[in-house]
């Protein structure tokens, strides 16, 4: 078993379609939706966490690309620009995961790539644009 | 055991200063004691970084062939409107100005990319600007537009002017209306989930000099990453605030007009700063010497964050509406620790002064002293004390109505 984050964007053809439903009764994978946003004639965008064994997890990339569910990794997605950040820790209470956080003694903030769900919530804190979200 | 300015800049010339930074000295006293210490200690050193809006930029352009009379014309650099109400080729730009073309909040929260302060950033940092000036023709100016790249080591004279800077003390916002709000101090969550507050703490110049014993007019000091001076004290600066029994503010108080040569500034301590739904501003850093003259100067500079207070306003309705309300009052190591409790109500805090920079400068004040490359200067004259009667006065609105003519 493994968990993975990733992004599943939705065209919006298929938005009518119970994907989620299949992916979890079909193919018996652990979803947990960590964010989404659907809405008629858009495409739909939604991080998840998908448990399941490395089978499990294969047929269900093998689904969803059929189905023209582009599958991207979250690591990606949001990125903390160190070198733009000064430390003001604006950011820290935004972040529902403690993705962004504060190391006391030195004031500094860091970010933990794996623990980001990409909510973007951090982004309209951050006055150096030193937070970006990276679509494809 | 009273020094004089003199006596320590000998020291410091012979390499023999003793400096600690606002941080340091408070464990340094603790340990030796406030006499022991006293004798020991030559300078303490303070930082801030900080957004600070009322911060802006002077330069001279030089003048071209044939001459353009850019003062009383229309002025912008990389878009941003420069103000050049002044001589033919003299401009200023302010850190809050927007290009015409920005959109503001018309889609709100605005993201406010880019405006003065990221000018102000980009020229200490040596980047090529592009300069429009439309204006009108005269005898001795006849040219009437011009669009050309300027640049910092082109340029005559290059000031940093700031009418307000290191605000003595500030307020910790919050929000207890149902909606989220974009303010100055971030963002805001309704119903107070969260709190945002904008101090060095300890570590801030007016702060470890509340009486305003040593920083005055003249006080040579860190500004932007070179050497600058201050011109007085600044805009709205409120000398007449509740103060503890240590004489340290509980409300914004005292603030400094600062000037210095942006020739030898970095961009590294003048940073653009965008507040999504409010506006551009400058993140500017400061720092000033205290020099350790007396007892109770020293006493003063050993303040802690458990010693200050900030006042809690609500920026949902309070501020906007000019209400003096204070719902709380929080430490400052309260508010670092990342929570704290107003109304029996568990809130979540954040900066928006950076402490880690802040105490980068007051280090590197710090070595700039040891090594010599930094005296300290006599001020001139001192600010407006407590005791002054100095005060930071509303705007009393008349409306103007036109003149009704005789029937």
């Amino acid at each position: 078993m493994s968990d993975e984050k990733v992004v599943l964007n939705f065209p919006p053809q298929i938005i009518d379609q119970p994907i989620i439903y299949r992916l979890i009764k079909e193919r018996g994978l652990v979803v947990n939706i960590l964010q989404a946003r659907i809405s008629p004639n858009e495409w739909g965008r939604m991080v998840v966490e998908i448990g399941g064994n490395e089978a499990q997890l294969d047929a269900a990339t093998k689904f969803l690309k059929e189905l023209g569910v582009r599958v991207e990794s979250l690591a990606g997605e949001v990125r903390w620009l160190e070198d733009r950040c000064n430390q003001c820790t604006a950011c820290i209470s935004a972040c529902p995961t403690h993705a962004l956080v504060i190391n006391r003694a030195g004031m500094t903030v860091t970010f933990d790539k794996e623990k980001c769900i990409a909510c973007e919530l951090c982004l309209s804190t951050c006055p150096y644009q030193a937070l970006e979200i990276l679509f494809e | 055991m009273a020094k004089t300015i003199q006596e320590i800049n000998e020291k410091i010339r012979q390499g023999k200063a003793v400096v600690y930074t606002a941080e340091e000295i408070i464990g340094m006293v603790k340990e030796k004691g406030l006499k022991k210490a006293a004798t020991l200690v030559d300078v303490v050193t303070t930082g801030t970084f900080g957004p600070m809006c009322s911060s802006g930029a002077y330069f001279n352009v030089g003048h071209a062939n044939p001459r353009i009379k850019m003062g009383g014309g229309t002025v912008t650099v990389n878009d941003v409107p420069a103000y050049a109400g002044f001589a033919a080729v003299d401009l200023m730009v302010g850190a809050t100005a927007l290009p015409e073309d920005d959109p503001r909040n018309k889609v709100f929260p605005g993201k406010f990319s880019y405006g003065g302060a990221h000018v102000i950033q980009d020229l200490v940092a040596g980047k090529d600007l592009r300069l429009k000036v439309s204006t009108y023709g005269t005898d001795c100016y006849p040219k009437k537009t011009l669009d050309t790249w300027i640049r910092l080591q082109d340029l005559n004279e290059a000031a940093l002017f700031n009418m307000r800077n290191a605000y003595q003390n500030y307020n910790v916002a919050v929000n207890l209306s149902d909606r989220v709000i974009y303010t100055y101090m971030g963002v805001l969550q309704p119903k107070m989930r969260n709190a945002n507050y904008c101090t060095a703490g300890q570590l801030s110049p007016l702060l470890n000099d509340p009486l305003y014993r040593t920083i005055g007019i003249g006080t040579r000091i860190f500004l932007g990453g070179g050497q600058g001076y201050v011109v007085s004290h600044g805009t709205q600066h409120n000398p007449g605030v509740p103060r503890t029994e240590q004489g340290v503010p509980t409300r914004p108080a005292g603030t400094l007009t600062v000037w210095g040569d942006l020739k030898k500034m970095s961009p590294r301590w003048l940073r653009g700063a965008s507040f999504r739904g409010y506006g551009v501003t400058l993140t500017v850093g400061v720092g000033v010497p205290i020099p350790i003259l007396d007892e109770q100067i020293l006493r003063f500079t050993s303040v802690s964050d458990k010693e200050i207070i900030g006042p809690v306003v609500d920026y949902g309705e309070a501020y906007p509406n000019c209400k003096p309300q204070v719902l709380a009052e929080v430490t400052v190591a309260q508010l670092k620790s990342g929570e704290n409790t107003v109304d029996g109500q568990k809130v979540v805090t954040a900066g928006l002064s950076s402490y880690a920079r802040a105490r980068e400068i007051a280090l590197t004040l710090k070595n700039w002293i040891e090594e010599g490359a930094f005296l300290l200067s006599e001020p001139l004259a001192p600010l407006p004390g407590p005791d002054s009667g100095y005060v930071f006065k509303p705007l009393n609105l008349r409306p103007w109505e036109p003149v009704k003519e005789a029937v």
